[in-house]
This record gives structure tokens, sequence and C-alpha cells, in this order.
């Protein structure tokens, strides 16, 4: 009963919309409500592979793809670095102090999610509390540029995946023997020299996981990047919310969605592992 | 020779005392057990001297050398688990190569083979410990210790994760194997019979203090104390006053070993007791009798041979004064 429940399920809110969205791809875009012809009608196909042909014609997609993956791995690997460092002072704090590190961690992920980016905007625009302070400071005599730059999207991005990244690896480090470590450091093994060979090689398959767990959503993710980013340079989230909202070129949106997602199979497929092995 | 010195040595976790200005001196050579129960601080004073821990007040020297501050990778020490600590993500040879690669060792091979040859994991060097028996991890973990060649190496119930019929053979193995290497081993046990069997000298730890340090056949035939007596079991404790006691020399009570009392047929007028039997279990080369004297439990062992009373059968038993061992406290 709860089995088929969760077919059921699967097939109406994950299944379907996917097929949907597949299909669309190979529609034929029209004024109208949708603005979209589904490649299947009353007299049998009537799609056409215009929008596929569309996204593999110039390299602006391709360009946004890039640019997705390249912030989505540096993303991840910031969070993983960082992430790997705060599981560890966590899971290495005494007993009573890591639930409620943990959860200083949590504590803003339960504030808004839009009102974190207003504060990172109230914090870094020209007239913003750093550039304020800075002045005041007699530092600097202009505002400083930060905000709508490379480096306040990648702040923003770090600042709200990075929990995705502590929380496997805390769970996996806390889970660690303490005698594997010790036993290291009785054969003659340095802290650093047990860190690289026992610790790191023990916690690697969670690590990779949260590199992937932040990577996967990570690389389409629209709202930071449009807050936080420079204008000028269009990530693969952008692109699809401006075919489907700016041109209305719903085919156009769907192919890209769909091959956004056949990206980023390969490394869902690899925490799928990584989580069955763990 | 002395190798391993403890002088004073103090340890509290928060407000308990896990051990108490304790003194210790280990030979070269020597197979020592530390003996005791849970919270006797036998665990801890292993910890101290592998550098896990660092005490309070005191000092730990090892061949004359005081370690106490040392860090545990610069003490000439090596130490097998309980739980054998062996790395899951290494093979059999890549851990006991470990202590040798971080000591610089370039070509750990010929060392490694040379362990495996003498623990007898021939086949094995590819497994991952997952894949080993217990017995095997064990041997494993020995190996990994032992590949330094350190003077001292200290076993934290080396035996304890064994099967009941593994233990003696392993128990055994692991004396010749000290025998044939010359170090010294500390191994740690709750086990009387596993301390009495293997250690040279045996310390037996009450509440963070030594209660008697002795060789096992003093230990048993000569306890210092009642919580000597007790813990290493078997033994009678008799409170001076009881059964017309009459003894060599005056002391509190009196430790009486199960085979030294007898059934008499007549009560003589000193050191002995009219009694009940209560119990009997035959146990193939002797059988144990327990009798209830006049509101004390008496054990005794009757050789095999011997004619058995019935339970519920009144007896008289009776001992020799030299047979009484004077306990201190």
């Amino acid at each position: 009963m709860i089995r088929s429940g969760a077919w059921l399920a699967l097939l109406l809110l994950v299944a379907a919309p996917l097929l949907v969205v597949l299909g669309m791809g190979f529609g034929t875009s029209s004024p109208g409500v949708p603005p979209v012809i589904p490649p299947i009608g009353a007299t049998g196909w009537q799609g056409s592979f215009e929008a596929w042909g569309l996204i593999f014609a110039d390299t602006y997609y391709l360009d946004a793809a890039l640019r997705s993956l390249r912030l989505a791995a540096i993303t991840a690997g910031l969070c993983l670095v960082l992430g790997f460092g705060m599981a560890l002072g966590i899971t290495s704090a005494a007993p009573r102090w890591q639930a409620p590190l943990l959860a200083l961690v949590l504590l803003p992920f339960w504030s808004g999610f839009v009102l974190r980016l207003a504060a990172w905007v109230g914090l870094l625009r020209d007239g913003g509390w750093l550039n304020a302070t800075l002045i005041q400071a007699g530092l600097i005599t202009e505002p400083l540029p930060l905000l709508y730059s490379e480096g306040a999207m990648l702040l923003g991005m770090v600042h709200g995946y990075l929990p995705f990244a502590i929380l496997p690896i805390t769970a996996t480090l806390a889970r660690r023997d303490p005698r594997l470590e010790e036993a290291a450091a009785d054969l003659g093994a340095g802290r650093w020299t047990v860190f690289a060979t026992i610790t790191l090689p023990l916690a690697a398959p969670a690590a990779a996981a949260a590199f992937l767990l932040v990577f996967i959503p990570a690389a389409g993710e629209v709202v930071i990047p449009e807050v936080l980013g420079a204008p000028d340079s269009v990530l693969f989230g952008r692109a699809i919310w401006g075919e489907f909202f700016q041109t209305r070129d719903w085919p156009a949106a769907a192919a890209l969605s769909t091959a956004l997602l056949a990206l980023l199979l390969a490394p869902i497929a690899l925490y799928q592992r990584l989580s069955v092995a763990r | 020779m002395t190798l391993l010195a403890i002088e004073g040595v103090t340890k509290r976790f928060g407000t308990a005392l896990a051990l108490d200005a304790l003194s210790l001196e280990i030979g070269a050579g020597e197979f020592f057990a530390l003996l005791g129960g849970s919270g006797s601080g036998k665990s801890t004073l292993l910890r101290l001297i592998a550098g896990f821990e660092r005490p309070d007040a005191g000092r730990i020297r090892l061949q004359g050398r005081d370690i106490t501050r040392l860090p545990p990778p610069e003490r000439a020490v090596a130490m097998m688990f309980q739980s054998y600590a062996l790395f899951p993500h290494m093979n059999v040879r890549e851990n006991i190569a470990y202590g040798l690669r971080r000591a610089g060792e370039r070509d750990p091979r010929p060392r490694v083979a040379e362990l495996v040859a003498l623990l007898g994991l021939e086949g094995l060097e590819a497994r991952r410990p997952q894949q080993l028996s217990g017995g095997q991890q064990q041997r494993v973990a020995l190996a990994r210790a032992l590949a330094r060649r350190p003077p001292l190496v200290l076993l934290d119930e080396p035996l304890a994760a064994l099967d009941s019929g593994l233990r003696e053979r392993t128990g055994l193995e692991l004396r010749a194997l000290q025998r044939r290497l010359g170090a010294s081993f500390v191994m740690v046990t709750h086990d009387q019979a596993e301390a009495l069997a293997l250690a040279d000298r045996v310390a037996v730890l009450d509440h963070g203090r030594i209660a008697q340090v002795a060789a096992p056949r003093d230990l048993y035939e000569r306890p210092a104390t009642r919580a000597v007596a007790r813990f290493l079991g078997a033994a009678n404790v008799i409170e001076a006053g009881r059964f017309a006691l009459r003894s060599e020399s005056a002391a509190p009570a009196y430790a009486l070993r199960p085979e030294r009392i007898r059934i008499l047929p007549a009560l003589p007028d000193v050191n002995a007791t009219p009694a009940r039997v209560t119990e009997i279990a035959f146990r193939g080369g002797d059988a144990l009798v327990l009798a209830d004297a006049d509101g004390q439990n008496l054990r005794l062992v009757l050789p095999g041979g011997a004619a058995l009373p019935e339970p519920g059968a009144e007896i008289f038993l009776g001992w020799d004064a030299a047979a009484l061992a004077p306990l201190s406290a």
C-alpha cells in the first residue's frame, strides 16, 4: 500500500513532469497559452528539433553551461575544504559542545533564503556596512565595488551551500574510531601524517559525497548569481529562466533543462553509488 | 635491569582519581601483567605509558630516559589495542608496514615478510582487516606492533576479543613469542587465570593503587590483602578469631586455598570447623565442594579420586596452620 503510494507519487511528481519537459523540448513555440504546440497531436507526430538545433547553434548556451559548471566546481571545492575543517572542529570538540556547534552552523538556515541574500546586499553594496565602515575608518575614500562581482557571488554560493557539505562529513567523522588515530600516532605518525593517512582517506567517500551534494544543485543555481553576481556573465540557470520568461521560447527552455539534467546525470549517479557504499 | 619505571604517577579524570601515586618497575625481557577489575586504573596506566594521556603528577622513565611529556610517536613503545584498531582502508601488508614507513624505511618488504612468517599470516597479505577472522586480526595487530622491534610492547586485553577455544592457545603463543623476541610485554587483563598463566610477574591494581606485585605462584599462595585474595578468586578469606584459628603469624585475616582444606573424621581443637555441604561440582580432575560453616561459605577442592560427601551432609573440615596466608589488610 505504502509502496504503491510511493510509486504513484514518484510517477506523478517526478516522472510525469520530466516527461512533459522532455516532450516540450521537441514542441514548436507559438503565440498562445501555453506558448507551445506539443510534439504529438491529433494527427500524430508534429514536433520539431528546432529547439535543440538552436541551443547547439551558437556558443552562448555552451559558454553558460561551462560557466555554471565552473562556478559549481569552485563552490563545491570551497565548501568541501571549509566544511571538512568545520566538521573536524565540531567532532573534536567536547561532546557537550558538539550539538550546540552544529546548531550554530544550521541557525542561519532557519531564517529565510531571500532575507540572507538581502543581508549580503546590505553588507556589500556601495553604501553598505562594509564600505561605510572602511570609509569612516579612513582606509578608502571611494566605495569598493564589492557587490555584483564574481567574489560576491562566490561568497553567497558558499554561504548558501556550506551546510550540505558540513552535515555528511560531520556524520562520518563523528562515527570514526579514535583508536585508529591513536594507533597511528603510536606507530610513529605525527598529527599531520595521522590526518593524511588515516582520517582523510577514511572520510574520503563522505567528502566526495559532500562535494557532489553541493555541485549538483549549484550547477543549476539561478537566484544567488542573479542577486549578487555580475550582470554580464550569464549562467545556465539564468539562460533557462530567460528562455521561459523573457523570450517565452518554451521548447528552447525545455531543451536547455533537459541538457542540464543530462550534464548532471554522471555526478548524480556517482553520488548515488557513494551513498550506497556508505 | 629496569626497562620501565613508573614513579609516583597520579592521574585524575575530573574529580575521579584513576591512579593514586602509583610506582612500578618493569624489567627488560619481562612479561608483566596488570590485573584488576574495571575502574582499577589498569587501562589508564597503559595509556599513560603509551602517551595517550599525561599524568597529573609523577614521572615515567623508559630505559632511563624521562618520557613523561613525550607524545606517542616519539616513544619506543608499541601498543596492541583491545579492538586491534587495524586500519580498514589498508591491507595486511600495509598495516604491518605502517610503522616502518613512519620510521623512514624505504623498503619495508623484507621486515613485513619476516613478520608475516613469524605470525603465520602467509597468504593473507593482500586481505583487508574485515576479511580476516578474529584470530587473524589479532596476529596482524601484533605483527604491526612488533614491526619496529620496540623494547616495550603494550597489550590491552589481548585475548578478550577471541573465542574461548582460541584464547588459551593464543596466550601460550603470545608468551612463546615474547620469550623469543626478548622484548618486554606489559599486558592489561581482568582475567586472573590469564595473568597467572602467562606473566612472569603480576601487579594487582585496586582503586588506582597497586595492591600487590608478585610472581604468579607467590600471588596465588600468599595474597597480601583481602582485596587481592578476593580478586584472585577461589581463596577463602577467614577473619582472625574464627574457627579456632591458630596460625604461624598474627594478622587481621587469612587466605586459605581451597585445596588445603581437608575433610576430617573427627573435629580437632584448632584450625577446624563443623560444616554442612551445600553444593558439589565434579570437574573431572577434581571436585569443588561448597560448605556452610557457621554462616560462612567455604570452598574446598578435593582430588578426583577422593570419596565425595553428599549435599546436605554434616562434615568436619580442618587445615594446617602453615596453610593460613596472613593478609595485611
